[in-house]
C-alpha cells in the first residue's frame, strides 16, 4: 500500500490571525503590528483615493466603495493561494498585504452606513440592491479569483 | 491634510483590528470568524455614531480609523474557506449576521447621537 501523499498546502480560514499570531510575546508581534499598520495605511489611502477620483453621487448606488470591496476580495483571493503556495513566505508578507493593505482597502462600516443613508434617504430599491450585491458580487469575486489562481499555480507546479 | 488625517486614523484601526481579532479568536475553539465579525460590527457602530461629525473628525476616524478597522476581504475570505470547508451553515451565517448586525449597528450608533 502506497504511503499518502502529503496534500497541498492547506490554506486558513481567518487570513488575518493564524496559530502563530495567538503565540508568542508583545514583543514579538511588534513587527507584525508595525507591518499592519503600514499596510493600513497604505490600503487606506488607496480607498481615499478612489473616492477621490470616483466621487459617488448623492443618494445613488455606491458604486465607488462597492468596487474597492470587490477588488479588495477577489486580490485576497489571489493573494491568500500565493502565500499558501510559497515555500517559505516572508513572515511579515501576509500581516502587511491581507491583514494591513488589504484590510485597509476594503471596509464593512462604509457598506453598513451607505446602506442605512439610502434608507433613511427613501431609496429602500437602491438600498436594498446595494445590501443585496456586495456580498454576493464580493463572493463571487474572492471564490473565482482564489478558483483560478489555485489552477495556475497546480499546473506550473506539475509542469 | 486629508490624506494625513485617513492615513493616520488607518494606521490605527488596522493594527486594532488585528489585535482584536487575535484576542477574540485566543478565546473561543469555534470555526466561526468571531474576530472578523466583532471588529466588522463594532466599526459599523463607530461609523454610525460618527453621523454628524465635522469633516476633519470624519476623515481621521471614520473613512481612515473605522474603515480600517472593518474589513470586506477578510470576511469575504473566511466566508469561502467555510463553504470550502464543508461548513456551509457557518459561511451562509456569517454572511447573514454580519450584514443584519452591521446594518443594525449602523442605524444604533446614528440614533444614539441624533
Amino acid at each position: 500500500m502506497a504511503a499518502a501523499r502529503p496534500g497541498p498546502p492547506v490554506e486558513p480560514i481567518d487570513p488575518d490571525v493564524g496559530p502563530e499570531d495567538v503565540r508568542g510575546t508583545a514583543r514579538e508581534h511588534g513587527p507584525v503590528l508595525c507591518a499592519v499598520s503600514a499596510g493600513g495605511g497604505l490600503g487606506a489611502a488607496a480607498r481615499y483615493g478612489a473616492g477621490l477620483l470616483w466621487p459617488a453621487a448623492g443618494g445613488g448606488f455606491p458604486w465607488t466603495t462597492f468596487a474597492v470591496n470587490v477588488t479588495g476580495c477577489a486580490l485576497i483571493g489571489v493573494l491568500m493561494a500565493v502565500l499558501t503556495g510559497l515555500p517559505s513566505p516572508h513572515r511579515l508578507l501576509r500581516p502587511f498585504l491581507a491583514t494591513g493593505v488589504l484590510g485597509g482597502f476594503t471596509t464593512f462600516s462604509t457598506y453598513a452606513v451607505d446602506v442605512r443613508q439610502l434608507l433613511t434617504d427613501d431609496r429602500a430599491a437602491t438600498a436594498l440592491a446595494y445590501l443585496a450585491a456586495t456580498p454576493l458580487a464580493a463572493l463571487a469575486a474572492v471564490w473565482a479569483a482564489a478558483a483560478a489562481t489555485r489552477r495556475v499555480l497546480r499546473r506550473e507546479v506539475a509542469s | 491634510m486629508t490624506w494625513l488625517l485617513v492615513i493616520a486614523g488607518a494606521m490605527v484601526g488596522a493594527p486594532l483590528r488585528y489585535l482584536t481579532d487575535r484576542a477574540v479568536q485566543s478565546r473561543h475553539a469555534s470555526a466561526f470568524p468571531w474576530g472578523t465579525f466583532t471588529v466588522n460590527v463594532t466599526g459599523c457602530l463607530a461609523l454610525g455614531l460618527l453621523t454628524g461629525a465635522t469633516a476633519d473628525v470624519h476623515l481621521a476616524l471614520g473613512t481612515g480609523l473605522c474603515g480600517a478597522l472593518t474589513t470586506y476581504s477578510t470576511f469575504s475570505y473566511e466566508t469561502l474557506r467555510l463553504a470550502e470547508e464543508g461548513r456551509r451553515a457557518y459561511a451562509v451565517a456569517n454572511v447573514a449576521a454580519s450584514v443584519v448586525c452591521g446594518v443594525g449597528a449602523a442605524f444604533a450608533g446614528a440614533a444614539l447621537v441624533g
